[in-house]
């Protein structure tokens, strides 16, 4: 009953701590939370069908999963990370700062991003990427000259859209899906409205790189009247946020919609519905890559970590008709090729 | 006197306008407090009302009850019953195996469906069914060539069928049921083929990936919150109670002990956020313990709960009379017999209530887990024993249950209110117990 007693117990706690982080016997996993269910997924029956234990995964975002995944070689860092987007220099470089120099980039499949309203409310069944951009954008051209946005109904700038006011719910700055959303959404409806161009004549920069550069980082930028809301949680917080305002339209994951079609109403890019089919022929134009990353240095060392990432990229589980592409994965037509760098275990840059 | 005798309407009485003021403000007043009161008490039967009326949903699950032929040639097709040959048939391989026998059900049922496939039958069952078959096999290799009666779980959409959630009307574009599945569930809950019971898994199971709700349960959760709780009686009782004692006791009054008095009182509102910081700064980042281990958990709530417990203690302490020390000390005993042969008992019920409440107060708790990795983990593995209940990654109660509130499927959302009534029940058992620990030792001097 005194410092003694607990000062002891502790020390045999972390005593314990020791001796068990010296034998690891499960794959680790961390990183994207878009990745974090096909991971599970996989995990799961990995478990089922193997005599290894069912690996540990975690979630945390791409960033932070990366970050894990850099801070070392040994049985007390993560084998696999993550990533709803490639790997970054930055983050090779401090790989192999921290000794992590062997990486496998493995690319699972496609993820698709779709907008959608309430069932309920107005059809937003047309977009164009200008439409968005219109909608969205601090700066819009009208009648040949860069205004501010003066637009607070989607009619105003296109007559086939509902005459509701604008409400817009987008990833926030730390997700993932913002990157994709920004690239091939706004960028795209930039150059179609031709706001693009005028960027480019105004932006500053000492070669025609770093002027394209700053032209197309205008093009990111949001309206900050509140037309526009950036979600930092995830889907389900957009999903209360269209569920409460029937004019609302929000950015999700293809899975996530998928899985709510009771509430949700999709809304077509360029004419095009987004579905599995159609990312994967590359139609639908807002779809990015998932990825996972794998220390070859842990390959053989930690049991069950090699079969996990076969098993990861078999056609039982990956192909069109496994359950990952029952979840909503878009399935990788590539698939084969991707078997073969995980078999054969070819790292980042060794050319092949 | 003379004045009230020639005022005969200012007599005890009768009341004057005054008096009648103060009367009407009174009755105002007590009219205020019991509005405030229905107004707290319709709030939390409209609380109560919503969790259960939500949560019930998750306590009952539709099963599929099929015999189904374990076919040798699939299962074993060099027939020689060679474990290792048997463990290479994956779970793929057992699925249409279920999948063939549903279909011989509803034809020697002659029910009439549209559905003549096989593969058609794969979104009524779980894909838990397959792994179930599996397990039994490879336990028992004899059987295999035998027919045996299954009790599969029925998959998350006829389930929530069964419980209203899935409706007809909005199943247009889900891929993952159809109206035809739907008439041929009708037709085999009339059969009994399909029939709904407990869901002992819910409570005792593991996690389950996003594809199969209807396999999730808080079992394992439930163990990452215990062994946490294990973690913060055992540090921050003796700590908090030998602190108390100190500070009650033996410790002079002077400005150093006032200090320290303060800081524990400020320490106690201090939000929960920050000593999950402190805990990813400290156990995580510097003394490089496991990431979402329970143990982690546990010494960041103890963080959190130490001053509660101190508090509480020195509540306890205080509250027996110095009478009990005098004659303690009267009859040769030294300050410490004292305090440990006769204040302490008599404390102990108190201490013990107030240890119950801040333990309470630590299972319900999910910010600070939040920042060192317990949420966002997919607990689908069972500790293994004392050590790694301790050290392997784990969730806890309410971080699972924030887990399920944010994934994609509805189904989800529907175990997340089944599993706050498991947390709530859990409370409830806690602060029972305070109170019976209070009314059955408490002494009044």
């Amino acid at each position: 009953m005194s410092f003694t007693t607990s000062s002891t117990s502790v020390l045999a706690v972390l005593a314990l701590t020791a001796g068990a982080a010296a034998a690891r016997d499960n794959v680790q996993v961390a990183g994207s939370s878009t990745v974090l269910p096909y991971a599970s997924i996989v995990a799961e029956a990995f478990g089922e069908n193997f005599d290894f234990p069912t690996p540990v995964v975690e979630s945390g975002g791409s960033s932070a999963g990366l970050k894990r995944f850099c801070e070392g070689v040994g049985e007390n860092t993560i084998d696999i990370a993550n990533a709803s987007r490639q790997i970054r220099d930055r983050e090779i470089k401090a790989c192999a700062d921290n000794g992590v120099t062997d990486i496998i980039e493995v690319r699972i499949g496609y993820d698709g991003i779709v907008f959608a309203s309430q069932k309920s409310g107005p059809g937003f069944t047309a977009f164009e990427a200008a439409d968005l951009f219109n909608a969205l954008s601090p700066k819009v051209v009208i009648d040949g000259a860069l205004v501010d946005n003066p637009y607070t109904k989607w009619s105003d700038f296109n007559a086939d859209l509902p005459a509701v006011e604008i409400a817009a719910f987008i990833p926030g700055t730390k997700h993932g899906t913002r990157e994709v959303f920004e690239e091939k959404v706004l960028v795209e409806g930039c150059k179609d409205t031709g706001a693009y161009d005028m960027l480019l004549a105004m932006a500053e920069g000492d070669d025609d790189k770093a002027k394209k550069k700053a032209a197309k980082k205008a093009c990111y930028a949001v309206r900050t009247d509140g037309k526009s809301v950036d979600i930092d949680g995830d889907y389900t917080e957009t999903l209360a946020r269209i569920d409460s305002n029937s004019d609302g339209i929000g950015v999700f994951g293809l899975a996530f919609y998928e899985n709510n079609t009771d509430t949700l109403k999709v809304a077509t890019m360029g004419a095009v519905e987004p579905t599995t089919e159609s990312i994967a022929s590359g139609e639908y134009p807002v779809s990015r890559p998932l990825f996972f990353y794998i220390k070859q240095a842990h390959l053989g060392v930690i049991p069950g970590l090699k079969e996990f990432a076969e098993f990861f990229v078999s056609d039982e589980i990956a192909g069109p008709d496994g359950p990952l592409a029952e979840y909503g994965l878009v399935s990788d037509p590539a698939l084969e090729s991707t078997q073969e760098i995980v078999l054969d275990e070819i790292t980042m840059g060794s050319g092949s | 006197m003379s004045d009230v005798m020639s005022n005969p309407g200012r007599g005890l009485q009768t009341q004057d306008a005054r008096a009648r003021r103060r009367h009407r403000a009174e009755v105002r007043f007590r009219a205020y407090g019991v509005m405030a009161i229905a107004t707290g008490l319709i709030l939390l039967v409209i609380l109560l009302g919503t969790i259960v009326s939500n949560g019930t949903g998750a306590f009952r699950q539709a099963f599929v009850e099929i015999d189904v032929y374990l076919d040798p040639a699939k299962l074993d097709k060099k027939g020689n019953r060679d474990i290792a040959d048997i463990k290479k048939v994956s779970t793929f391989g057992y699925a249409p195996l279920a999948q063939q026998a549903l279909l011989a059900e509803i034809e020697a049922r002659g029910i009439e469906t549209p559905l003549r496939k096989a593969k058609e039958m794969k979104n009524l069952l779980s894909s838990s069914a397959a792994a179930q078959m599996r397990d039994l096999v490879i336990a028992q290799p004899e059987m295999i060539g035998q027919t045996v009666s299954f009790r599969l779980l029925a998959s998350s959409r006829v389930d929530g069928y069964l419980k209203g959630r899935v409706m007809r009307e909005n199943i247009a574009k889900d891929k993952n049921i159809s109206v035809e599945q739907l008439d041929l569930t009708d037709a085999l809950i009339q059969a009994g083929v399909i029939t709904s019971g407990f869901n002992m898994a819910f409570i005792t199971g593991s996690d389950a990936s996003e594809s199969r709700p209807e396999q999730a349960g808080i079992g394992v959760s439930m163990l990452g919150s215990l062994f946490m709780m294990v973690v913060v009686l055992v540090l921050s009782l003796p700590i908090g109670v030998a602190a108390s004692i100190y500070l009650e006791e033996f410790a002079p009054k002077n400005r150093l002990t006032d200090l320290i008095e303060v800081n524990i009182s400020n320490l106690a509102a201090v939000p929960s956020i920050v000593f999950g910081i402190l805990g990813l700064a400290v156990f995580i980042q510097f003394a490089h313990l496991p990431q979402s281990a329970p143990l982690v958990g546990g010494l960041v709530l103890t963080l959190m709960t130490l001053p509660t417990v101190i508090i509480s203690t020195r509540a306890a302490l205080k509250a027996v009379p110095p009478s009990i020390r005098d004659a303690a000390l009267g009859v040769g005993a030294s300050k410490m017999q004292s305090v440990f042969h006769h204040v302490l008992p008599l404390a102990m019920p108190g201490i013990l209530t107030g240890t119950i409440l801040g333990l309470a107060q630590a299972l319900g708790e999910t910010a600070p887990l939040l920042l060192i990795g317990m949420v966002g983990y997919v607990a689908t593995n069972y500790p293994g024993g004392l050590a790694s209940g301790f050290l392997d990654p784990n969730s806890a109660m309410p971080a699972q249950i924030y887990e399920w509130a944010k994934r994609a499927d509805p189904a989800f959302y529907e175990r997340a209110w089944g599993g706050i009534m498991i947390l709530l029940a859990f409370l409830l058992m806690m602060n029972i117990i305070a109170i019976l620990l209070r009314r059955r030792f408490e002494r009044r001097w």
